[in-house]
């Protein structure tokens, strides 16, 4: 075990898969010669040269569908995006043709390709650089749809979404980069795609959060601990394919739920998982299932409408007081 | 104060009506370059390679002719767009590039399947949806492909295979293949900003990569000087490319000049922009009433038609008979036949084959 920064992590997880298989390489623009705009892929371009760690001009759809055309030659393809709300100009490429292309060949064509960069809100960025992109994605069939927390998790689901043969969407967060956790260090460490982590114990409410917002639901079940509420933390990790068992199974214990989610409300993971909650543990639930999300309003500039925009561990504690009829 | 004008200017945007700028007498939507004088001797193709060009753009056009009547009848459903018209492109493409050479294109793709190894019986099975289809019954008309054979595929969304074909060239580059690849796209994907984007990273990255326009004269509806400023070759002066025009009319041209392309290509690692010029006899899809062009028009590139002039030049030069033209229809008449047979007793795919193919592995959990 070593501690690392998340972007240490990650850079670990390329630099490992990289050092294994020559047919990976990194696009992105700023990714080599720069170091990376968030340096996550500092000292590759000294480790892999510039066949391997290649800067692109800011064209986002025609360097993602490069390398969806270079996946299907042949390669591995770990394209940079330096944040997903810049990918919506990749859109056409992602969405119709990474996740589409197995299938409509009839099983021809391996899609191996990983899309990452940061996503969601980082700050008092405006409207246009703090969109949360894991749900608008994981709506699509063809692709799986990563968003970790932690530096551990980043790195073995990372290096999972390297090895998978199908396109991965693998999302971080500049605020989370600098974050600093412990991370097993050996070359075969993994974590599967698909599996939620209970990451605290509890009986009394079972807490859902993802990507950032897990940070946010940490905080507040600390304050809520002190008041005597015990939180079952879940973090999915994987937005898709969706482990809805482990929270069902927490859901079952504590009846009661609060879903955290840096989406806006209509459609996101919090929308799907109070849906699925409903169907596979009505007869379990004590109080109807609550959110936490983005309103429904663009990110705006100014200091107090941000944060009165970005959910807040308060607002986790209000939601868990209702579910709890504490309030 | 300046006065207020009593008269205001009629606005307009897009050029309006069928005629172009530069016209005869017959409105064309586009200007043939002149075919190649040289005859197939002194371009290396021996009489057998050109009885076989002949057979396989008669493959494409009576295979285009027959699906139309089978959609006609209602057979199968879907989008289909003809390529009638346009066989000279595919067939003096193949035979310009290495087997192993890559191809991958658009919307219009049922001749270069048929040309790279998607056989009649596979082909009609793909448009009628059965399993035993190229792509299994699962792409239809606008996505023939074989991926065995480098051919990528038919694609759908208009400007969406421009950035695939520079990353299957960015492969071969990459591993050293030594291949070439050739995307073809139509002149209406010429808009897009997916080829500008393209354009700009081949050149920048020296990506081997011919990226060839069909230039067929219209974008759906829109005639090519409606939809798009300039000549579409000329793109290729703004990244300092390599470029050129060819007559698409004519198997021989296309043939030529993609073979000296395609070996430029080869030994420097540079991409091509290339405006191949024809024309399409049908209309865009089958529901297109064709109200944007002339029948006049229609009948001039009739006139060039590229599977008639290479079966002149077969009798001309006495390279086959009549009898032996007639003899080569009708084998392929009843390849045709068969074709449609075999696809109308194929099953369809068996309805749990609707998550098959999304995946890798077997054993995804799809959400539901």
């Amino acid at each position: 075990m070593a501690e690392l920064q998340f972007r240490e992590a990650i850079r670990a997880a390329i630099d490992e898969e990289m050092s294994q298989d020559e047919n990976i390489f990194v696009m992105g623009e700023e990714v080599a010669e720069y170091n990376g705009a968030y340096k996550v892929t500092e000292g590759l371009l000294d480790k892999y040269g510039s066949k391997r760690m290649i800067d692109t001009p800011i064209a986002e759809l025609g360097f993602a569908g490069i390398g969806v055309g270079a996946a299907m030659n042949g390669l591995r393809p770990i394209v940079e995006f330096m944040t997903f709300n810049f990918a919506v100009l990749a859109a056409d490429q992602i969405l119709n043709h990474a996740s589409k292309i197995r299938y409509m060949t009839g099983g021809q064509i391996e899609i191996p390709i990983v899309f990452r960069g940061p996503n969601a809100s980082a700050g008092q960025l405006s409207a246009t650089h703090s969109v949360s992109y894991d749900a608008m994605y994981a709506h699509f069939p063809g692709l799986k749809v990563i968003y970790t927390s932690e530096p551990a998790d980043a790195k073995g689901l990372l290096k999972s979404a390297i090895r998978d043969d199908n396109p991965v969407l693998f999302m971080e967060s500049e605020q989370m980069y600098g974050l600093k956790g412990e991370v097993p260090d050996e070359d075969n460490f993994t974590i599967p795609i698909g599996k939620a982590k209970v990451k605290r114990k509890g009986s009394d409410v079972t807490v859902v959060a993802h990507g950032k917002m897990y940070h946010v639901a940490t905080k507040a079940a600390e304050q809520l601990a002190k008041d005597g509420v015990e939180v079952e933390l879940i973090d999915p990790r994987t937005v898709k394919p969706l482990d809805i068992e482990t929270i069902v199974k927490s859901i079952k214990k504590t009846n009661r739920c609060v879903v955290v989610d840096e989406s806006h409300p209509f459609g996101g993971l919090a929308a799907e998982v109070g849906y699925l909650i409903q169907r596979e543990a009505f007869d379990y639930l004590d109080a109807p299932v609550q959110r936490v999300t983005l309103p429904d309003t663009n990110a705006p500039f100014a200091k107090n409408l941000f944060d009165e925009w970005l959910p807040s561990p308060d607002q986790v504690i209000e939601a868990v007081n209702i579910v709890t009829y504490r309030k | 104060m300046a006065k207020k004008k009593k008269e205001t200017q009629e606005i307009t945007f897009t050029p309006s009506g069928t005629g172009i700028r530069t016209n005869g007498h017959v409105v064309r939507s586009t200007e043939l370059p002149n075919p190649t004088k040289k005859k197939h001797k002194s371009l290396g193709l021996s009489e057998e390679d050109v009885v076989d060009m002949f057979e396989l753009m008669y493959l494409q056009r009576r295979f285009e002719e027959r699906a139309m009547q089978m959609y006609q009848k209602g057979k199968f459903g879907g989008f289909l767009h003809l390529y009638m018209g346009q066989e000279a492109i595919s067939t003096g493409t193949v035979y310009a590039l290495n087997d192993d050479d890559d191809i991958i294109t658009a919307y219009r793709d049922h001749g270069w399947g048929l040309v790279r190894g998607v056989s009649p019986k596979e082909g009609m099975a793909e448009l009628y949806g059965k399993e035993t289809g190229c792509s299994h019954g699962k792409g239809g008309s606008m996505h023939f492909s074989k991926a065995e054979n480098h051919f990528w595929g038919g694609f759908g969304i208009v400007g969406g295979e421009t950035p695939l074909g520079g990353g299957i060239a960015f492969a071969n580059k990459y591993k050293q293949t030594g291949r070439v690849t050739a995307c073809f796209l139509g002149d209406g994907a010429v808009d897009q900003g997916s080829l500008h984007e393209t354009l700009n990273m081949s050149q920048n990255w020296g990506l081997p990569c011919i990226y060839a326009i069909e230039n067929n004269g219209y974008a759906m509806g829109t005639a090519v000087h409606r939809h798009s400023v300039g000549e579409l070759y000329e793109r290729a002066k703004g990244y300092g490319m390599k470029n050129a025009v060819i007559n698409g009319m004519d198997v021989f041209t296309v043939y030529e000049k993609m073979k000296e392309i395609a070996e430029d290509v080869r030994k420097n690692s540079e991409p091509w922009l290339v405006e191949i010029r024809t024309y399409r006899y049908r209309g865009h899809s089958m529901s297109d009433p064709m109200k944007y062009r002339t029948k006049e028009e229609l009948q001039e590139y009739e006139k060039l038609d590229p599977v008639e002039r290479i079966k002149k030049y077969l009798l001309d030069e006495d390279i086959i008979d009549e009898d032996k033209i007639d003899e080569i229809q009708d084998g392929i008449e009843d390849t045709i036949m068969e074709a449609i047979d075999y696809a109308e007793e194929s099953d369809f795919p068996d309805t749990s084959d609707l998550y098959k193919h999304m995946f890798v592995e077997d054993d995804y959990p799809f959400h539901r």
